[in-house]
């Protein structure tokens, strides 16, 4: 569904992201993994549209979306979270999650002045996904406190909560599992198979964490110092020598 | 640390006398054709320099002072309270504006001519603060220009009034929207910029608008303004001794009662009062609509919400129309009240003024910033005496509640959203 072809993103003199390709299928986790720096992030804001990519081609269902708005890009139902947690964070945590269904919400201004019974309807409608979002991350008690006085963890899932009450087709995760401690890991990593699994989502992510990475991967994609270096399965990254070079350095 | 607040202390003292023995300390008189300088009075300069030694004692046990006037209970009986239940807090929050309701609607009937004028002014000021509010307060677009939109509200219906021999009524949906439709395409080109950018700039539009009005001589009138303006009418009824224009009657001759100024006044405080309070209605469902949260949500943090699909631009773009439409019903009816209007009423001062309230209040808070609106449009009539020292009262005050109250009055609260339990 998604398909990104010898993207390369260029900042004056330095190529961060050069050609790299990536395809996603239905129903699939795909990891991004890499050194510090090798431009997984820039990949990630190419795809999202926070950059212009200056070369390549991005398909998402057949559609060419790169250099479109990011905002337009987020409506198709490509939807990400941030390396730092990025929650409105003096706004509650059920406005955090309605704030990100305006979309569905987009009545008119009359409609909802006069709160017509169709205004009503839909804001309820968007109360129930919040609510039933809430409870699958875990956090209905925390519900009207401020989202800044969550806990990390919290924060994290609230994040990814977030994304999900827009009912998106693809998830893109950037470090989901940054700060969190093995316990917390540990409950991450099923609601990420979750959410392929129950929601039919699929999933690309950036992590650091590997035994996260190599546990619900179908694949992955290695990059170094912006170049694509390996693509395959968890067992094939493994065993990949490239690989082992570009993390342990060369014997 | 003693070292350092002494150091600080005799530096701020000597600042205080290098500053003010200058200006006090000489007199000027002039003798015949030629002035000679004098040395004041003893008293004056002995005053100078009390001043500057309290200025030292405050600088050298700064800590101390402030420290204790921050513990000062009694200034602040609420701050030390939990917070009250949600429904606690609704009943008595809708208690006190039913009571302040009711009291605003018998004020005209019981209060002087002056203090009824003097009510109507701060309704004004309430439908400016309020618009004001979801521009700065909710959307968080520091606008310094505001006055501009209140300005093209009230010049609309003057010219309106003047060239096509438009009513208030006709004129009032006219004003505001061409408001909105002047914040619609200023807030186009600005709303890429952020904070102080977005302040300067905004601010720059203000005076724009001020100096266009003022050099438009054969239009606007130019610094000599537009006089004549119509009072509002009820039902095709003219509240002057005699009706100005065909058709209508007059309202004490239909009534039968004799005439009397007051009625006029009384009639626009009235309109004032209805105006103002739809204004509060309309921006408290804003509010709670998906508009009002998408503009807090990009106050908060824009780059999570362009990621969530909010357009950054839409959402600035409503929150600075909708602002702009409210200062143009508040310009319609200071047009009204004055009778008379000219770019003096709309300097930078008035900007400052309106975001002054606001800041005041607690950004974002509805009752907060009713309340500075009401204080900071009264107080300067109460302390008439002081009319020299209104400006230094109105900072000095600024400053106290920068320190006791930096979140304002009484700052925004969230509303609590009851989820239905899942079943």
């Amino acid at each position: 569904m998604l398909e990104v072809k010898d993207l390369s993103m260029r900042f004056g003199g330095l190529l961060a992201v050069d050609q790299v390709s990536l395809e996603v299928q239905e129903r699939e986790i795909v990891a991004i993994i890499g050194p510090n720096g090798a431009g997984k992030t820039t990949v990630f804001n190419c795809m999202s549209g926070f950059y212009k990519p200056t070369g390549g081609k991005i398909l998402f269902e057949g559609k060419e979306i790169q250099g479109k708005p990011d905002f337009r890009i987020s409506r198709l139902g490509l939807v990400r979270t941030f390396q730092h947690v990025r929650l409105f964070s003096q706004m509650t945590v059920v406005e955090n999650l309605l704030v990100a269904q305006h979309r569905h919400l987009n009545t008119n201004l009359i409609s909802g002045l006069f709160k017509t019974p169709d205004y009503r309807a839909r804001e309820q409608k968007s109360l129930d996904r919040a609510a039933y979002w809430l409870d699958r991350v875990g956090l209905t008690d925390m519900a009207n406190r401020d989202a800044g006085n969550l806990a990390y963890g919290q924060q994290r899932r609230l994040e990814i909560a977030r994304c999900m009450v827009t009912e998106p087709k693809l998830l893109m995760l950037d470090e989901p599992a940054a700060g969190l401690n093995p316990a917390e890991t540990k409950d991450l990593n099923q609601l990420i198979i979750s959410l392929k699994e129950d929601y039919n989502v699929s999933v690309v992510l950036i992590e650091h964490d590997m035994s996260l990475v190599m546990d619900i991967s179908d694949r992955i994609n290695v990059i170094n110092q912006g170049r694509p270096l390996a693509c395959g399965t968890p067992d094939e990254i493994r065993h990949n020598d490239d690989v082992i070079k570009a993390y342990l350095g060369e014997a | 640390m003693a070292a350092q607040n002494m150091k600080h202390a005799l530096f701020s003292a000597i600042v205080t006398l290098i500053i003010s023995y200058p200006i006090l300390g000489f007199d000027l008189t002039s003798e015949g054709t030629s002035v000679q300088l004098q040395g004041a009075d003893t008293s004056t300069i002995i005053g100078v320099f009390i001043a500057a030694l309290v200025v030292f004692l405050f600088q050298l046990f700064r800590d101390t002072i402030m420290g204790s006037l921050g513990k000062l209970p009694a200034l602040s009986p609420m701050a030390n309270r939990p917070p009250m239940p949600q429904k606690k807090r609704l009943k008595v929050e809708s208690i006190l504006l039913t009571l302040m309701l009711i009291g605003a609607l018998f004020w005209p009937f019981i209060a002087s001519r002056g203090a009824v004028d003097l009510a109507t002014l701060v309704l004004i000021y309430i439908m400016l603060a309020l618009g004001l509010n979801v521009v700065v307060g909710l959307a968080g677009l520091l606008d310094l220009g505001y006055v501009a939109f209140y300005a093209v509200g009230a010049y609309s219906f003057a010219l309106l009034s003047q060239y096509y021999g438009i009513s208030f009524w006709f004129a009032l949906p006219i004003g505001a929207l061409l408001a909105a439709l002047f914040g619609l395409v200023l807030g186009f080109p600005v709303l890429r910029l952020r904070g102080d950018y977005l302040a300067i700039v905004t601010l720059g539009f203000g005076e724009i608008i001020r100096i266009l009005l003022n050099n438009m001589t054969n239009l606007t009138g130019g610094p000599n303004g537009i006089g004549g303006i119509p009072d509002p009418t009820l039902f095709g009824m003219e509240f002057g001794r005699r009706v100005k224009e065909e058709g209508n009657t007059s309202f004490h001759e239909t009534f039968g009662i004799a005439y009397a100024g007051e009625h006029k006044v009384i009639f626009l405080y009235l309109i004032a009062l209805v105006l103002a309070v739809i204004t509060a209605l309309v921006i408290r469902r804003l509010m709670r609509m998906p508009v009002g949260r998408a503009w807090e949500a990009l106050r908060e943090d824009e780059i999570a919400s362009r990621s969530l699909g909010l357009s950054r631009t839409a959402v600035k773009l409503s929150a600075f129309t909708i602002g702009a439409f409210f200062a143009g019903f508040a310009g319609t009816v200071f047009a009204s009240k004055q009778g008379f209007i000219s770019p003096e009423s709309f300097v930078f001062l008035e900007s400052a003024i309106i975001l002054a309230i606001v800041v005041l209040g607690g950004m974002g808070s509805q009752m907060g910033v009713i309340l500075a609106a009401i204080a900071v449009t009264i107080l300067p009539e109460l302390a008439r005496e002081f009319s020299e020292y209104r400006m230094l009262i109105f900072g000095a005050a600024m400053v106290l509640m920068m320190v006791w109250r930096p979140q304002g009055l009484m700052p925004m609260r969230r509303i609590h959203i009851e989820l239905k339990p899942q079943e």
